[in-house]
């Protein structure tokens, strides 16, 4: 069994499974049951001064009949008074003292920041995570996300509380931001431990089209969300990439947005990184799905002959470039398996309609190929052009048969050139444009 | 006068007789039509005789366009609610499904049509459109069932006259009087056919033509006449016995179970059906679910040559009837002038009777389900014009439907010789097209998806030209 254990910015973790902050870590019951399951750390839901919150809170984006494939709400950091969070974290930390507990902050003076540090290390607390993300009723107020959307003032907050603070400080970032770059280099300036991403993404999930209301409805009004849950996850991939590839950064990541499988754990971790975080996950299903998360993540390592996390943090980071650095004289094109082709045509039509008009429908006898499965005698299957095929996807990320559609590699017979090396061979008179796509 | 008597109260003979189908919740149906993977050209299509756009009521359904979904379908099939209940989707639409071989669990498309058109149905939404535009021309339509019903809606729809004459008190033919009961209730067939007569056919129960109107009135008051009369009596085997009070044929014992309550209807302890094709086994399960002890099916031929589908010989075999193979009745012998037993005797491989190998088994109710007998002798004196092919079935233009006789049409069971539901409505449907254009109208295609090279394959043509059979 693979070691799980990481050193998040001095922090030791039995494993990178966090709870992300939020609902599911708003009481010392709920984290004595996280670790029941197997979490290796809890960031508590953010604790600040008193608020009060809405009813109701919560939306979901429902997609062909899949529940919560995304997911909204406008519920605010926690209720419970600050005196109780940090009586109950204590309580955590105490009996368990091998687990992680962040304390996620978000006040607003500098006071207020020294204060809020200081009792979250008295609490025992292994960290503090600076909430610079909610992108609801707190950013109104001049918190959450209107922190993360300035730069400046990140670099000033992240600066008070390493005026204090003894144990690291996370900076949580909004996605809500043109260049996710610019928050995470101030946080580093500011002198920041780590960086957490991302925190959710503006939205309103959905009107009912009987009241016109979106979804939270409060008394006829709604009001925008955060949206996280499995939709966000390529958002928050390309932002953690961004944050862990900038060499003006180079602090810890906690990848958060959208983790539900050990894979989407391993993929966050490939790209750079330490631990992730999960929320929304655990809001639909319970703490009991760490324990696949990390059987997963840990078969996964053996079979890549990983003996720790360090080996798969960063894996893929290399392998993501700018556009330009890419080979231009590298092809690709679908070649469909006739075994396995059950004669739904979607290809054919994503291509014909949406892409590049390469896949024929025939009729079987002109391809010599026997029936599959699901074909009807006689009934067309779609065939591909090779030599119009461009190797866009489409047709495979349509194909509904595993492994049916596959993106062969052909031999173009050129050496590797980039749009970086065609612009300078052209400048340099080396070689003629490359004529236009017919 | 019969000894038989109903076996059960009303409350067991309608568990007896409960839908083997239940109807969709709102979330199956979805679960169900996210399932579908929308093919292009779909195999589906092209095995509905009505040629129904499957995969787009199917989306349709997944988007909560249910209007929309029952649209579709019933500009396709005016009868797709009944359709979807009786038609054998296993060896039609969802015998073709793609996922039929994959995951050996098609889309349970008879479901998600009944979820769609039952919806509009119970609302009374008309959805589907009428020609605003009226020709004047009028097509006189005789019978009730599913082929004239067929016809007279599109007929209606495209701005003609349609007029139906049906002897019956109630109209829809088998489709209400001769479905297995749990299949589809004969409300279900009354239902959908008021539907069709607020789209402006007009129904004449109780008018035998004939009779109350003769066939030269009718040539003269219409345009045209279309012959959708179906099949005449039960065939007979002409052994002693048959005339015994407890002796009844197939159709007529399945519409006793329609013009009745349930409990009301009489069957015997011991029931014996003659026959082995897919109305032997509609009665056998009814007798069996209403109540007989012993309900057997007796075929002169082997298991594999029975004409019923696999699927329904083995729902029968599942409520425990009998089948008795290679066996060819001789008499049916009575005590006090009631039936007693069927004496039979085994057959060989050719169905031949092998001597002095008699049997008898006791029972004490017999139903002839042989097939029905063609009214070739009626229609020759309507029309003696009228040709007729080998099997005395009506001779038509697969195209159009057409008869030898000038202006006289025909489709359903008098023309085919007896199929399914949906193979009357689409020839009633293919008649009512080719009418359209000698009214003048244009030609009409079928609302299928189009493709470059798909044009070519067989779409709507179902038996025709038969897909995979499955089960």
């Amino acid at each position: 069994m693979a070691d799980l254990s990481i050193n998040f910015a001095g922090i030791q973790s039995p494993n990178p499974f966090w709870i992300g902050s939020g609902p599911p870590g708003n009481s010392a019951h709920q984290c004595h049951r996280a670790f029941e399951a197997g979490w290796g750390g809890v960031v508590w839901k953010t604790i600040g001064e008193a608020i009060v919150n809405q009813s109701s809170r919560y939306s979901a984006l429902q997609l062909n009949g899949q529940r919560m494939v995304g997911f909204n709400n406008i519920e605010l950091i926690s209720d419970r008074s600050p005196e109780a969070n940090f009586k109950e974290i204590r309580e955590v930390k105490d009996r368990w003292p091998d687990r992680v507990i962040i304390a996620s902050l978000m006040v607003e003076s500098r006071e207020q920041w020294h204060e809020f540090i200081k009792r979250s290390e008295d609490a025992g607390a292994d960290g503090i995570e600076c909430n610079f993300g909610c992108p609801h009723g707190m950013c109104e107020r001049g918190m959450g996300s209107a922190v993360g959307q300035n730069p400046d003032v990140i670099k000033v907050i992240a600066e008070w509380c390493k005026e204090v603070a003894e144990i690291p400080v996370i900076i949580k970032l909004t996605p809500n931001i043109t260049d996710i770059a610019q928050p995470g280099r101030a946080a580093a300036a500011g002198g920041a431990d780590a960086i957490s991403l991302i925190n959710t993404v503006n939205s309103i999930t959905q009107v009912n089209l009987d009241t016109f209301c979106p979804e939270p409805y409060v008394d006829g009004q709604s009001s925008h969300g955060g949206y996280c849950g499995a939709a966000v996850k390529p958002i928050a991939l390309n932002m953690v990439e961004r944050i862990a590839n900038d060499p003006d950064i180079n602090l810890p990541v906690s990848g958060i947005g959208g983790i539900n499988t050990w894979r989407d754990a391993a993929e966050f971790i490939a790209l750079g990184s330490t631990s992730v975080q999960v929320c929304t996950a655990v809001m639909q299903k319970g703490f009991r799905i760490v324990a696949d998360m990390a059987e997963g993540l840990s078969d996964y390592m053996d079979s890549k002959g990983m003996k720790s996390l360090e080996e798969l943090r960063g894996r893929a980071l290399p392998n993501i470039q700018k556009w330009e650095n890419l080979n231009l004289n590298y092809a690709r094109i679908a070649s469909i398996d006739y075994e396995k082709c059950i004669g739904c045509n979607l290809c054919h039509i994503a291509c014909e309609d949406g892409a590049h008009q390469c896949i024929d429908l025939v009729h079987p006898d002109t391809l010599g190929v026997d029936e599959g499965p699901g074909r009807l005698p006689g009934k067309s299957i779609p065939k591909v052009r090779d030599v119009d095929c461009v190797g866009c996807n489409l047709c495979s990320v349509v194909c509904p048969v595993d492994d049916c559609i596959t993106m062969v590699e052909i031999d173009t017979g050129k050496d590797r050139m980039s749009w970086s090396e065609y612009q300078a061979a052209m400048a340099a008179g080396d070689m003629e444009p490359i004529p236009p796509h017919p | 006068m019969s000894n038989l008597k109903p076996n059960l109260s009303k409350e067991e003979a309608r568990a007896a007789m409960a839908e083997l189908k239940p109807a969709f919740s709102k979330q199956e149906a979805l679960t169900e039509a996210n399932r579908c993977l929308y093919c292009y050209d779909a195999p589906c299509i092209m095995a509905c005789p009505t040629g129904i756009d499957i995969p787009g009521f199917i989306k349709k359904i997944a988007t909560d366009n249910i209007k929309g979904s029952a649209r579709t379908i019933l500009t396709s099939n005016i009868l797709g609610n009944s359709c979807a209940r009786v038609c054998p989707t296993k060896v039609l639409c969802e015998g073709a499904c793609v996922l039929e071989d994959r995951e050996k669990d098609p889309i349970d498309i008879g479901r998600l049509q009944r979820y769609s058109t039952d919806a509009v149905l119970q609302s009374g939404e008309q959805v589907v459109e009428v020609s605003p535009v009226k020709s004047g021309r009028r097509v006189a339509l005789i019978g009730a069932g599913p082929a004239s019903l067929g016809c007279a809606a599109e007929l209606v729809r495209r701005g003609h006259e349609a007029v139906i004459f049906e002897k019956k008190e109630q109209p829809g033919g088998l489709n209400t009087y001769g479905i297995a009961y749990y299949k589809m209730k004969p409300e279900v067939s009354l239902a959908e056919i008021e539907m069709i007569k607020k789209l402006g056919v007009e129904i004449r129960c109780g008018v035998e033509v004939g009779k109350e109107i003769s066939v030269a009135e009718l040539r003269e008051e219409f345009d045209a006449v279309f012959l959708g009369i179906g099949l005449g009596d039960g065939r007979k085997l002409k052994i002693p016995g048959e005339d015994l009070p407890e002796v009844s044929d197939a159709i007529d014992f399945i519409e006793e179970i329609h013009t009745q309550p349930l409990e009301k209807v009489k069957v015997g302890k011991n029931v014996v059906v003659i026959g082995c094709g897919n109305t032997a086994i509609d009665a056998v399960s009814q007798a069996k679910r209403l109540g007989a002890e012993n309900a057997t099916i007796l075929y002169r031929r082997s298991e594999k040559e029975m004409s019923a589908y696999r699927f329904e010989y083995a729902l029968a075999k599942s409520e425990r009837c009998e089948f008795l193979f290679n066996v060819s009745p001789v008499e049916i012998r009575e005590t006090n002038g009631h039936v007693s037993s069927v004496t039979m005797v085994k057959t060989d491989h050719k169905a031949k009777p092998v001597e002095g190998s008699e049997i008898t088994i006791e029972c004490d109710q017999v139903i002839m389900a042989l097939g029905q007998m063609k009214m070739q002798k009626m229609l020759a004196g309507w029309f003696p014009e009228l040709k007729f092919g080998p099997a005395g079935n009506i001779e038509t233009n697969p195209e159009t439907q057409q008869t030898s006789v000038p202006s006289v049409y025909a489709g359903g069971d008098a023309a085919n010789g007896g199929a399914e539901v949906v193979n009357a409505v689409a020839e009633g449907k293919r008649a009512a097209l080719h009418l359209h254009s000698i009214f003048g109208g244009e030609e009409a295609q079928p609302p299928v998806q189009t493709t470059r090279y798909g044009m070519e394959s067989p779409r709507g043509s179902g038996f025709t030209n038969p897909v995979r059979v499955v089960g």
